[in-house]
């Protein structure tokens, strides 16, 4: 009798990483059929034509590399970061944006970098950051929600929206407009409470903005349920929301017309819970400990709130984000966990002398 | 009761119940048993038989080899068929010395009898006898009991906790013996205590899934000072270090030994291995093993002589070769896979596990590690495995080593939940393995450098030594021209004076030559005691390396002798300091003089 020599443990949990991705993209549902509710078809399309492009440049990037396409399409990460920028773009954008962002995403951010797990950088911010510089006019018109499309307009069906986005015809007047955060920004000169009574973007709104309240609570949804499944811990998030909502708190102003807005507001406008629950939890480019990712979500929160206040962005996550990418590796030399046995945490970049001299 | 909790854990599908149908079995005489001479942690046992000879059950066949050692014993009668390298149960599948018995099935006992009066006798009596009987820890590491119960006078010990958890899954040998032998356990644990001279604590830490082995201790405890803790089953519960933190909320610090914190851990069926020495004066010659999995239609637990073949358990369990999808000694987290079933049980086995491929496949090929961090919330010490597997790839020791890699305990639920199938246990071993290899090799070139620097200093000095002299002949030849010389010349000039002239010449010379040794001697003296000093700081602190580089498994005996080393080596230093700071101020003495 002869028997395999495999090294322990033997058992194995059933998880793996092509079902935690799976997971994600559930997840991302309540987010995307809030956008599609208020916003109309074009987030759908960005959704489906990102992962179509995404599913094609990784399987030609692995197949160059030499490795098993199949064995590495069964990751789902590709699927993933597509789905996310897709989210992340505005709806109705023309096709090649979306292309052009993911392959960004994927063939520079990720497989240039050696591929999964290698990346220090976040694809989808990567390919949302290129985007955003080299086509600003695209990247800042967004849909007007469905409950302030003017009289007699309607949002573009899905054959009109097709042809907007592939043939690049251009939508009726009014369907486009200003984001919250947009026009809060450029309400100079009016109290809050002004730019709330005579903008109907907040006017209308229950908490933060017509339409993107829902969006960001549909994401909280989504990542609520990620948090349930242990698929990340609280600490990034929750660090990160807790920053937006600390600053956002500090710098209220008693809604002066130089306030930069209100903590509801910065929580659930823009990309707030889509980027504190689907963005800054990427496990690959953020920090590893759960001390560290209090850091990194507390660093990402403070760098939006910043960003969105004083910047010349009315939204920030993306920047954010991938300065905290390059602060990462940093944070990680800083915030071991204490282990057993030991008095107290080590830090990464110890020589070996150094704590047996202590 | 309190108990406290472990961070991380994981709770893999326990898989007990199937063993657990049937009471303790036993299963007929093997033709041949094996026993393999290093059964143990420490030295290999000494055959004292010769081949050919007829033994006795329980007769002893190899002798303890120094301190850290056990003696091995027949487990049953017959005649030595063989003493050599044969393949034993170690995950290399390498050869072992070992003694072959070919029973004679009469499995006649030797003449024996227990401790007389074992509840009036001394320590060092009861210790003898556990030596003697050739206990080592049957819960995995084999260490030798009877060094393990003698932590020595400078640590006193106030805590004795016996360890039932056993959490890892499958296995139930623990749990059988107890239901069964709960009064012999018992009594066990009253010698235990005994020797240690009556801890203030004695707890047997179990897991909460094993209702029945509690109710049969129960009984048994009442009045006798020792408490059943029970706690949540979790993996890895059953670690020393986890178990010591789980029922006292203590560490014990790193590379250290619960002695340290006067503290002793032992395996439960230990004790009842050492109730029968004591009581009975039986060596250790068999023990309960578990055995399972759905690649044999008998499911249960043995009493197993030691050196009984696996095959020889497997035959007798209705064992299908075809729907094995590996064969382990132990458990499915921590036990290894052999290659062959015809190596025997040892004193550690306390299972072997035949798994069917819908139980244990075979493993995923390894995906990219995306740092997801389900291992750092798993892992039972609050190390980052996704950090360790980063450095150990890129074998970048130093951060390895910062990230405390060598308090990994290998317990495996970090590879058990990554959702990558990366074998992450298999890194963590690679990388402790180099880095042991490289600390040795350094030391043996840290070596040969001293040898070499000594030797040019000592060259050096006794050139310097050669040098002065050949100057002080020199000197002193010139004088005597002088100052012969001078008396020439003194001696036509003044003739009253002629004696005193003389003396005068000499003090004068004397005091020069003395002058002269002065200015030589203390800056070299200087130089001399700094380079001791050195020395002795660098044996200090290769001493302290190795004695915070010994492992947990090192024994108290090799431990003692490392901190007797470092004792040794910090007293030279303090001479040599002490030489120093009195030549210093012999000089500034002088100085001020």
């Amino acid at each position: 009798m002869a028997f395999k020599q495999i090294t322990s443990p033997h058992a194995h949990a059933s998880q793996n990483t092509g079902k935690v991705m799976q997971l994600v993209l559930w997840a991302t549902l309540p987010g995307l059929l809030a956008l599609t509710y208020h916003f109309g078809w074009g987030s759908l399309i960005n959704v489906l034509l990102a992962t179509a492009t995404a599913v094609v440049a990784e399987a030609l990037i692995v197949q160059m590399r030499g490795r098993s396409v199949s064995f590495y399409l069964r990751d789902y990460s590709a699927a993933v970061t597509a789905v996310l920028l897709g989210l992340a773009l505005p709806p109705l954008a023309p096709w090649w944006v979306v292309v052009v962002g993911t392959l960004s995403s994927i063939v520079i951010a990720k497989h240039l970098y050696g591929g999964l797990g290698y990346n220090p950088f976040n694809p989808a911010m990567v390919g949302y950051v290129v985007l955003l510089i080299s086509f600003p006019i695209q990247m800042t018109s967004w849909v007007t929600p469905l409950a302030l499309l003017p009289e007699g307009v309607s949002h573009p069906g899905l054959i009109e929206s097709l042809s907007i986005v592939f043939a690049g015809y251009s939508p009726a007047d009014g369907v486009t407009g200003p984001t919250p955060l947009d026009s809060f920004k450029y309400s100079d000169g009016l109290l809050v409470e002004q730019i709330y009574s005579q903008n109907q973007l907040f006017s209308q709104a229950g908490i933060a903005g017509v339409g993107w309240e829902w969006v960001n609570l549909g994401f909280l949804a989504g990542g609520l349920v990620l948090l349930g499944s242990r698929i990340f811990t609280w600490h990034g998030p929750v660090a990160m929301l807790a920053a937006i909502a600390i600053m956002s708190a500090l710098f209220w102003d008693g809604g002066s017309s130089d306030s930069p807005g209100s903590p509801l507001m910065h929580l659930f406008s823009g990309a707030s819970m889509m980027g504190a629950f689907f963005i800054l939890t990427d496990p690959v480019s953020s920090t590893v400990s759960n001390r560290g990712r209090l850091i990194y979500g507390a660093l990402i929160g403070v760098l939006v709130y910043i960003i969105r206040a004083w910047g010349n962005y009315p939204d920030a996550v993306a920047f954010a984000v991938l300065l905290a990418n390059f602060a990462a590796p940093f944070i990680d030399n800083y915030t071991l966990p204490r282990t057993y046995g030991h008095i107290d945490r080590r830090r990464a970049t110890e020589k070996g002398e150094e704590e047996k001299s202590k | 009761m309190k108990t406290w909790v472990t961070p991380g854990g994981v709770h893999p599908p326990e898989n007990k119940h199937q063993s657990l149908t049937l009471p303790i079995g036993t299963l007929p005489i093997p033709e041949k048993l094996l026993i393999p001479l290093s059964q143990h942690i420490g030295t290999a046992a000494k055959p004292c038989v010769e081949l050919g000879s007829a033994v006795l059950k329980g007769q002893k066949i190899a002798e303890a080899a120094g301190p850290v050692s056990v003696p091995m014993h027949a487990p049953t009668s017959g005649t030595i068929s063989a003493i050599e390298h044969r393949p034993i149960a170690h995950s290399s599948g390498m050869l072992a010395p070992c003694i072959e018995i070919t029973s004679d099935g009469k499995d006649q006992w030797q003449a024996h009898q227990g401790v007389a009066d074992y509840k009036n006798a001394s320590a060092s009596t009861l210790l003898q006898a556990i030596a003697e009987a050739g206990i080592a820890g049957m819960g995995g590491a084999g260490f030798p009991s009877a060094v393990k119960l003698n932590p020595g006078h400078e640590r006193p010990i106030h805590t004795l906790i016996v360890n039932a958890t056993e959490c890892e899954p499958y296995i139930t040998a623990d749990d059988s013996a107890i239901r069964e032998r709960a009064a012999e356990i018992i009594e066990g644990i009253g010698i235990l205590s005994q020797i240690l001279g009556h801890p203030d604590n004695i707890m047997i830490g179990i897991e909460d899934n094993k209702p029945e082995a509690i109710e049969a201790l129960e009984p048994h405890v009442q009045g006798s000072g020792i408490s059943v803790r029970s706690f949540p089953t979790k993996y890895p519960s059953g670690g020393e270090k986890q178990l010591i933190y789980i029922l006292t909320g203590q560490e014990i610090p790193s590379g250290g030994l619960p002695a340290d914190i006067g503290m002793v851990c032992i395996n439960i069926g230990t004790t009842y291995a050492i109730k029968r020495a004591i009581v009975d004066g039986e060596p250790l010659i068999s023990r309960v093993t578990t055995m399972t999995g759905d690649a044999c239609g008998i499911n249960r637990n043995y009493e197993t002589l030691i050196g009984t073949a696996v095959s020889h358990m497997l035959e007798h369990s209705q064992f299908n070769e075809e729907r094995c999808s590996r064969l382990v000694m132990g458990g499915p987290m921590m036990g290894f896979s052999l290659t062959s079933a015809e190596v025997p049980i040892v004193k550690t086995t306390n299972c072997i596990l035949a798994p069917s491929y819908q139980e244990i496949p075979d493993d995923e090929p390894a995906q990219p590690c995306i740092r997801c961090g389900l291992c750092a919330e798993a892992c039972p010490v609050s190390l980052l495995p996704q950090q360790l597997f980063w450095y150990s790839q890129a074998e970048d020791y130093e951060r390895l080593e910062a990230h405390n890699l060598f308090d990994c305990i290998e317990c495996g639920a970090c590879s058990y939940v990554c959702p990558s199938n990366i074998p992450l246990v298999q890194y963590y071993r690679h990388s402790k393995g180099e880095i042991q290899k490289a600390r040795a090799e350094k030391v043996k070139s840290d070596h040969a450098r001293q040898r070499f620097e000594f030797h040019q200093q000592r060259m050096e000095q006794a050139e310097r030594d050669k040098e002065a002299k050949r100057a002080a002949r020199r000197e002193a030849a010139e004088q005597a021209k002088a100052t012969a010389g001078a008396a020439n010349n003194g001696a036509a000039k003044a003739t009253a004076e002629g004696q005193s002239g003389d003396s005068a010449a000499d003090i004068i010379a004397a005091a020069q030559a003395r002058a002269a040794a002065r200015k030589v001697s203390p800056e070299q003296q200087l130089a001399k005691f700094e380079r001791s000093i050195a020395g002795a700081e660098m044996r200090l602190q290769m001493a302290e390396e190795k004695l915070t580089e010994a492992d947990a498994q090192q024994t108290d005996e090799q431990k003692n002798i490392l901190v007797a080393a470092v004792e040794a080596a910090r007293q030279k230093l303090e001479q040599a300091k002490g030489r120093l700071a009195e030549h210093i101020k012999e000089h500034k003495g002088e100085q001020v003089d």
